[in-house]
């Protein structure tokens, strides 16, 4: 077999039929700058071994690798491990990226920059590294997200960022994205737009993985060190996919299986989910060819999920192509399936996920019975579920309450 | 001959500038919006852009994002902007293109989309996201159609891709005047003349400058910079101040014939 790694996207930034660089004329040489600046560090030791040094000793990795014993025990069936990526600063994957992309901003000498955020996460993270490097900041947030998710609002705010209500659309993280590309538009010279996942316009899909690839990598070696293998199995969420494609790349060339954890919302047969590889179709939004939910006349549908940081209508472009070559198996997982996950882990493990997690440690859930002890099952646990508490106890009482 | 090229020959030929219009199809409604657009074809715009309303106009300012949502909102699409174009057609030679953003285009299909924009009478096509770099499939799908695919350049645009762009362009290169999104005002003369005179050293198709012109005006003081304007959102906000004013066609002819006499007294 052709080996995976390391030959996507190919030199115009495409990955086989997906990604690409669909954008208007005043955003190209933004864009241009940020691959030529990107191309110049990407295998630079240097500059990785600044950023190594800065998730080290400010992100507070590697992260552990841990045995989930008496949730397996409970499941009766394979091994669950769980690669703790709650365990980071601000509380997840996230922080890989804006690191990377925080050192790059400061060598292109960009003094501003501006992110797009759902749940909020992304824009905690990005106004974290905005304060640690000195930047201004500016988060575009839905007001719909920012009615939701006010303690991360206050977060960004006593980090110092400017958090731009988004009104336009349907007020979601899709028009937030909309609208940190516009302003980007008018102001590209000072500015760097840290896209917060493995989507968006070249080269971010490639840079984002690459910064996120830290989380497969660390996984890899702890879980041959422990267990003198590879994993059976490996799990993670996709919204836009970037933990996902952390944890997978640095074993695509190896022979696990994979799945990847679509947010089904209220059932793939309903027109509330976010799973846009199971329920959608091909397109193009925010600069890249990728699978999308629209209508039949192009048009974005609005995405649903019990996770804010799920809801996105689109995938990183290399997930599409990974599900194309049947590389990666996507199902969906309901909102009552990522509950009971999350409750199981906190159960069984004294451990609170992120919704986000919890939708990749239901399918670990949903396989588990189904392999034999020997097996393995390695689960990205991307974030953990501080911020979703009061989410989560309302769901709770409505359950309880029919 | 394609009407945008044969267009851009007559008014070279009486020494004056083409006026283009954008406006937004089926804003407020399908009906309203072909009034609109048969009032605008007879009231001096030499070509009209039509508008394909899209969800996330990342391209665009506020006055047009709203006018798309409006359009969506009373059920227009690419489809209904054909029949629309269609019509207009039927009464109208004037030099039609399509303003669209690619997803529209490229899940209609590429194909279907050819046959259906030749039937529909369309000249020009403008993808406000697909880069040259991107277009090898649309450009093979239009071959043979006469459809032309009018190209962007903007202030940030670097001079070698202006040359790429420039070689690449068919009908009129459209110059973006200034960074961000479409909108009303925001006009840097000066920035603008030093621009287009450069553009207009490297193109060997006419140039027409676009984003933030209101009015008669704006037109006069930037018709000597180039070939043409665009004006799109100041014509856009005639609907927007009132949708459901009875006499937005009125309204439409009166801007134009405005922006109109601005430009011939240039």
């Amino acid at each position: 077999m052709t080996p995976l790694i390391g030959q996507y996207p190919d030199a115009t930034g495409h990955f086989g039929p997906y990604g690409g660089r669909f954008v208007g004329e005043t955003l190209m040489s933004a864009l241009l700058d940020v691959e030529a600046a990107w191309n110049a560090v990407k295998h630079d030791d240097a500059f990785f071994a600044d950023f190594r040094a800065m998730l080290r000793d400010y992100a507070a990795r590697p992260t552990p690798l841990d045995h989930a014993q008496r949730l397996s025990a409970h499941l009766g069936g394979a091994q669950i491990w769980l690669k703790r990526e709650d365990c980071t600063h601000t509380g997840a994957h996230k922080i890989n990226n804006v690191v990377g992309q925080g050192l790059l901003a400061r060598r292109m000498g960009k003094t501003r920059v501006i992110a797009e955020t759902g749940a909020g996460q992304h824009g905690v993270a990005t106004a974290t590294i905005a304060a640690r490097f000195g930047f201004e900041c500016k988060v575009f947030m839905g007001v719909e997200d920012i009615r939701r998710q006010a303690p991360n609002v206050r977060r960004m705010e006593l980090l110092g960022a400017d958090v731009i209500p988004v009104t336009s659309g349907t007020s979601t993280l899709k028009d937030a994205m909309n609208e940190a590309l516009r302003y980007w538009s008018a102001h590209s010279a000072d500015t760097f737009y840290v896209i917060g996942s493995v989507a968006g316009p070249h080269p971010y899909p490639e840079m984002v993985r690459d910064f996120q690839r830290v989380i497969g990598d660390e996984a890899r070696a702890q879980f041959f060190e422990k267990t003198g293998r590879h994993p059976d199995l490996l799990t993670a969420c996709v919204g836009g996919g970037s933990n996902a494609m952390g944890l997978f790349y640095p074993y695509l060339d190896d022979p696990c299986d994979m799945i990847g954890a679509e947010a089904a919302g209220e059932g793939l047969d309903t027109p509330r989910h976010a799973a846009s590889i199971c329920g959608g179709s091909p397109g193009e939004l925010h600069g890249a060819m990728t699978y999308l939910l629209q209508s039949d006349e192009g048009q974005i549908h609005e995405a649903w999920s019990i996770s804010a940081g799920l809801d996105y209508p689109g995938v990183g472009p290399e997930h599409a192509l990974l599900h194309d070559l049947k590389r990666v198996r996507y199902e969906g997982v309901t909102d009552d399936e990522a509950l009971d996950a999350f409750q199981a882990l906190c159960q069984y493990e004294g451990i609170i996920p992120a919704l986000e997690s919890s939708h990749a440690l239901a399918v670990a859930m949903r396989e588990a019975p189904k392999r034999p002890p020997g097996q393995h099952i390695l689960v990205n646990l991307s974030g953990r579920g501080d911020k979703d508490l009061d989410h989560v106890l309302q769901l709770l009482k409505e359950r309880r309450a029919p | 001959m394609n009407r945008i090229t044969a267009t851009f020959h007559r008014l070279a030929a009486e020494n004056r500038k083409a006026l283009i219009g954008y406006i937004t199809a089926g804003d407020p409604d399908y009906a309203t919006s072909l009034d609109i657009l048969r009032a605008a074809a007879t009231s001096g715009l030499d070509i009209l852009e039509l508008g394909v309303p899209f969800s996330d106009p990342t391209a665009d300012g506020d006055t047009i994002q709203a006018a798309s949502q409006r359009a969506l909102r009373a059920g227009m699409s690419l489809s209904r902007t054909l029949d629309l174009a269609a019509a207009l057609r039927r009464d109208t030679g004037i030099p039609l293109m399509l303003f669209s953003y690619y997803n529209p285009i490229y899940k209609f299909g590429l194909d279907r989309l050819a046959t259906a924009a030749q039937q529909a009478g369309i000249d020009g096509l403008l993808i406000v996201d697909l880069p040259p770099e991107e277009s090898a499939p649309l450009r093979a799908a239009l071959e043979g159609t006469g459809i032309q695919i009018v190209l962007l350049a903007a202030p940030t645009t670097r001079p070698d891709r202006l040359q790429m762009i420039a070689s690449k362009t068919e009908g009129f290169l459209y110059l973006i005047t200034r960074a961000g999104t479409t909108g009303e005002g925001g006009l840097d003369y000066d920035a603008i003349r030093r621009h287009a005179a450069e553009v207009k050293a490297v193109c060997p198709v006419p140039v027409c400058l676009g984003f933030g012109i209101r009015d008669g005006n704006d037109a006069r003081r930037l018709a000597p910079l180039a070939d043409g304007v665009i004006v799109g959102s100041a014509l856009v906000n005639l609907t927007g101040a009132d949708p459901t004013a009875t006499d937005l066609p009125a309204r439409f002819a009166a801007k134009i014939r405005d922006l109109r006499v601005g430009l011939d007294n240039a």
